[in-house]
């Protein structure tokens, strides 16, 4: 029987999970929506989806061997692999935000447990994500890659990122109940983001003491880890995959306490 | 009426579906629109933020019995619809405490969450998530939802081209397509015409026969007179009477 009491003792983290359980028909009702009207419309649908990535591996590749002259190999999947990666990371965090807002009226009509949004936003990045690995492979073999079995510890990598990637779409969609123009700022943060991110150009022309940088941040060891079995056909080391699960884990941690402490304010503040 | 401190330590009573104890609401509205990180930065650098408060419920306590056909009456703005948010677990109580027990059909707007850009058949199955319901729930009702809601033959044409009544209708007819343990009913039925209105109220004391506990909002005396056997009286957010439904009503239209 499903009960509710205002003043139960369960943590809210736990309370959370436990409702999301029970409502996980609505997560996979979500994520239908969106890979519905995204496919549906237009047979063409995956080719769009992967038009804005193919487009700007294609304008880089031509800009770095052209006009710069800088020779790496397989530039086009080093573009392509990191730019799949990012698309995963900037979609579903800005995703889980903007469904949270969207749905504002809703939550103040009925009760639905407030991570669903978050969810559905990865899940849906998810299967962009799956399908688009398709083009990729196909142009990796195209273009000469030897596919490796070091690909097997991909599943690892995406399980890591989308961890990371709930929690911060949880904290940001905390900051979103709180701030209405959280959205748009959020959105400048992710072009500067971007490009203090090794993706749309080769890690060799960025000067050594400029590293520091990528070591700080927490999405360069996925799109190292998700590259590196393709590029080169190695294992990710250890100082990758380290940093890469703490903090997958700490923004977990963090992302869930403090929206699951604050859930119950949504109704009253959205 | 009775003292919330004491009312606080709720002890398992199995004959109770909802228990309301001490609870009290309070909003908190910003003076002024606050859009933003910056314009909160601002003011908060200036200690400038103002809010303006208010209680839309006040130490509310009720005991609804399992089985019971509970009306809620008061006039616009007292807190009614406060009161069934609560206990539909859409806002969690500023003070108090409240239980339910059961499964609850909220009716607080019929087809909340319903997209018009989606057929009928999609909105079932949207729906029906929303309310907590399994897909093979909502699969196993789905006939049923769909005679009811008497659209037939538009179940698959996107809901912006259906008519009021027929929105009205496809909504009641998912919350309640399985029976719930406790429905939370606010003037929904306003919506429909009358032939609708009986089929809804038909369902509910059928429902209420099989022991579904029902909680009414309703503006309609003749209503409440005739299906509810207690009530309340909600004025500014207070319980102004309660007891016998009959006996509430009369007060309350004494006080006119």
């Amino acid at each position: 029987m499903n009960s509710y009491d205002s003043a139960s003792e369960v943590h809210p983290f736990v309370e959370e999970f436990q409702a999301l359980m029970a409502y996980r028909g609505l997560v996979i009702q979500f994520v239908a929506r969106a890979i519905k009207t995204r496919y549906k419309r237009s047979v063409l649908g995956v080719v769009w989806t992967m038009l804005n990535p193919l487009l700007t591996m294609i304008v880089l590749t031509v800009v770095f061997s052209q006009l710069f002259r800088v020779q790496i190999e397989n530039f086009p999947v080093y573009v392509l692999s990191g730019q799949l990666v990012w698309i995963f990371f900037s979609t579903t965090t800005s995703g889980a935000m903007g469904e949270m807002i969207w749905s504002g009226e809703l939550m103040k009509r009925i009760f639905v447990p407030k991570s669903v949004f978050a969810v559905a936003a990865i899940g849906t990045g998810l299967i962009n994500f799956l399908l688009s690995l398709l083009p990729l492979l196909l142009i990796a073999l195209v273009l000469g890659v030897r596919l490796s079995p070091a690909l097997l510890t991909w599943p690892l990598v995406v399980l890591l990122l989308s961890i990371f990637s709930l929690g911060l779409g949880l904290l940001l969609s905390t900051a979103a109940v709180y701030f209405a123009d959280m959205l748009p700022v959020y959105n400048v943060l992710l072009t500067i983001w971007l490009y203090a991110t090794p993706i749309i150009y080769p890690l060799e022309i960025v000067p050594q003491g400029w590293h520091w940088l990528f070591r700080i941040n927490p999405v360069y060891y996925y799109v190292e880890a998700f590259r590196e079995p393709l590029l080169t056909g190695g294992i990710p080391r250890w100082e990758i995959w380290f940093p890469a699960a703490g903090f997958a884990l700490a923004t977990f941690l963090i992302g869930g306490m403090v929206f699951t402490a604050r859930s119950s304010e949504y109704a009253y503040r959205l | 009426m009775s003292n919330p401190m004491t009312a606080y330590p709720i002890h398992g009573n199995d004959d109770l579906a909802i228990r309301v104890a001490g609870v009290s609401v309070q909003y908190r509205v910003p003076r002024e629109q606050l859009s933003g990180i910056k314009e909160f930065t601002i003011r908060w650098l200036q200690r400038r933020l103002q809010y303006h408060t208010f209680w839309a419920l006040n130490d509310v306590s009720i005991q609804v019995p399992r089985g019971e056909f509970f009306g809620v009456i008061g006039r616009n703005g007292a807190g009614k619809s406060t009161l069934l948010r609560v206990v539909a677990r859409v806002i969690k109580p500023t003070l108090g405490r409240v239980v339910v027990q059961g499964r609850t059909a909220p009716l607080l707007e019929l087809g909340a969450g319903f997209h018009p850009e989606m057929t009928g058949r999609e909105n079932i199955f949207m729906n029906g998530a929303l309310l907590g319901l399994s897909r093979r729930e909502i699969i196993d009702h789905f006939d049923d939802i769909v005679s009811f809601s008497e659209i037939d033959e538009f179940i698959d044409a996107p809901l912006r081209t259906y008519s009021t009544g027929m929105v009205a209708r496809l909504g009641f007819a998912v919350a309640t397509s399985v029976r719930p343990d406790i429905m939370l009913v606010d003037e929904v039925l306003s919506v429909g015409d009358s032939q609708f209105q009986e089929k809804c109220l038909g369902r509910m004391r059928f429902f209420q026969e099989h022991g579904t506990t029902i909680v009414l909002v309703t503006h309609s005396m003749d209503r409440v007179a005739a299906f509810c056997e207690s009530a309340i009286w909600l004025e500014g957010g207070k319980i102004a009477a309660r007891g016998e439904a009959s006996g509430v009503i009369s007060q309350y239209q004494q006080a006119l």
